[in-house]
């Protein structure tokens, strides 16, 4: 194979973090278009049933003692829910619905991508770019309907000294502009160099086949390295979610209630 | 890299199907992702506001009603116990009240019959006492008939032992007068 090339300088071992970020039709080789059924389809698909399974048919008894699956649905609605209110406000509740969907949606994309052989879509800025844009569009545009040019109070800082308000104003602009970025950079970086770090250990680690000298101190080690990375990616998964969903609400809040 | 003998599917895959620099970087891709990414926010944002959002909140609303629903019951038998327990201490208290009563009636009753046997005993024994004593009294008045008539017998014979004749009746006259004495 051509690859053999890249890692023919680490003595055999075979490097290609990125390689399971590629995008690849389902069926045959071609290439992808827009409509193309792809490993994206697939485990978005998958995300979407798992939700289903567990917000849907785990609730499908309607139970007043909720067996285990009903509880984490109710346990998920009560978490979304009481941040939308903490953090958005009680005026925020008609959006519980877009960001329960945003946040079960991420969730579910991580964690899926945590199994082994598993495509991670929420590693992709095309998808997390997506994701805040929408939000983005979403606070700006509810900010204007709601307040008119009073929105753009957002920017102007009565509490600060007036030589410094332009200023600030400047300041704050560009941080509003800058929020999509760091929203859907976040959480696809974050995916993405959990992932590409297991890989790389997980290249080491069939190290003892090609030295048993080195291997026998590299192979353990790299996969001890990918148990607790693997731990680490758990704890991230959930909490890029979190930060996702939590950083949505506040930016709601700036919309629905733009002076400070 | 990318050779021409290999059909490159796209700029960002080498001849060998690995990954050029970053793939989340393809713009190739980006409109894939985006399509279904589309599709499956609408999707989920339909069953979420459709289906599961409402059924958890009716479930949840339903719960918080049973809970409401039995405190009230819970409540309200409370204070049924707490009423069964005062009519159980009043008819207590009353069938106590009802026996003392029967008590002391019978003891009154008891103690009556007990007063009047009592009295109708003491009378018999006073009635017999009474007999007795006029019994006693006529004994003792016939013994002291007797006794004159024996002292009179024996003053007479004594004085007629002494040689002297005894006069009845001065006799009996000094007999008499001794025994007054």
């Amino acid at each position: 194979m051509a690859t053999e090339a890249q890692g023919a300088d680490s003595g055999g071992l075979v490097f290609h973090p990125m390689d399971q970020f590629i995008v690849r039709p389902l069926f045959g080789d071609g290439a992808v278009g827009l409509f193309t059924l792809t490993n994206v389809t697939l485990w978005m698909a998958i995300a979407v049933a798992a939700i289903f399974a567990l917000l849907v048919l785990g609730t499908s008894k309607r139970a007043i003692v909720p067996g285990r699956t009903q509880s984490i649905a109710e346990l998920a609605y009560d978490f979304i829910r009481k941040m939308v209110e903490d953090v958005a406000g009680k005026d925020a509740l008609p959006f519980f619905p877009y960001i329960m969907t945003l946040f079960m949606f991420i969730v579910f994309a991580n964690f899926i991508g945590l199994l082994p052989m598993a495509y991670t879509t929420t590693s992709h800025i095309a998808v997390t770019a997506v994701l805040a844009m929408l939000v983005f569009l979403t606070v700006t545009i509810l900010g204007f309907v709601k307040h008119g040019v009073g929105f753009l109070g957002l920017f102007w800082i009565t509490a600060a000294p007036l030589p410094l308000r332009p200023v600030l104003a400047l300041i704050e602009v560009i941080s509003y502009f800058v929020r999509p970025v760091s929203h859907s950079i976040r959480l696809a970086g974050n995916m993405m160099a959990g992932h590409a770090v297991i890989k790389v250990f997980a290249a080491f680690a069939p190290m003892i086949a090609l030295s048993v000298g080195v291997g026998i101190l590299v192979t353990p080690l790299s996969i001890l390295a990918i148990s607790a990375i693997y731990a680490l990616e758990v704890l991230v998964a959930f909490i890029q979610a979190y930060v996702f969903t939590i950083l949505t609400c506040v930016y709601l809040r700036d919309a629905l209630h733009p002076h400070h | 890299m990318a050779t021409e003998t290999h059909d490159a599917v796209s700029a960002c895959l080498d001849s060998g199907g690995g990954a050029v620099g970053m793939p989340q970087l393809c713009g190739d891709w980006f409109g894939n992702q985006i399509f279904w990414l589309a599709i499956a926010l609408v999707v989920l944002y339909f069953i979420l506001s459709r289906i599961a959002l409402p059924r958890i909140a009716a479930v949840l609303a339903e719960r918080q009603g049973t809970i409401t629903n039995d405190l009230a019951a819970a409540e309200d038998l409370k204070s049924k116990a707490a009423e069964a327990e005062e009519a159980y201490k009043q008819a207590l208290a009353d069938a106590k009240a009802e026996a003392q009563k029967i008590v002391a009636e019978t003891k009154a009753s008891i103690k009556k019959d007990l007063d009047r046997a009592n009295e109708e005993a003491d009378a018999e024994i006073k009635a017999k006492t009474a007999e007795g004593e006029k019994k006693i009294a006529e004994i003792r008045e016939g013994a002291l008939d007797a006794v004159k008539e024996v002292a009179k017998d024996v003053t007479t014979e004594l004085v007629a032992s002494m040689g002297q004749k005894a006069d009845g009746r001065s006799v009996s006259a000094a007999v008499n007068a001794r025994m007054k004495g």
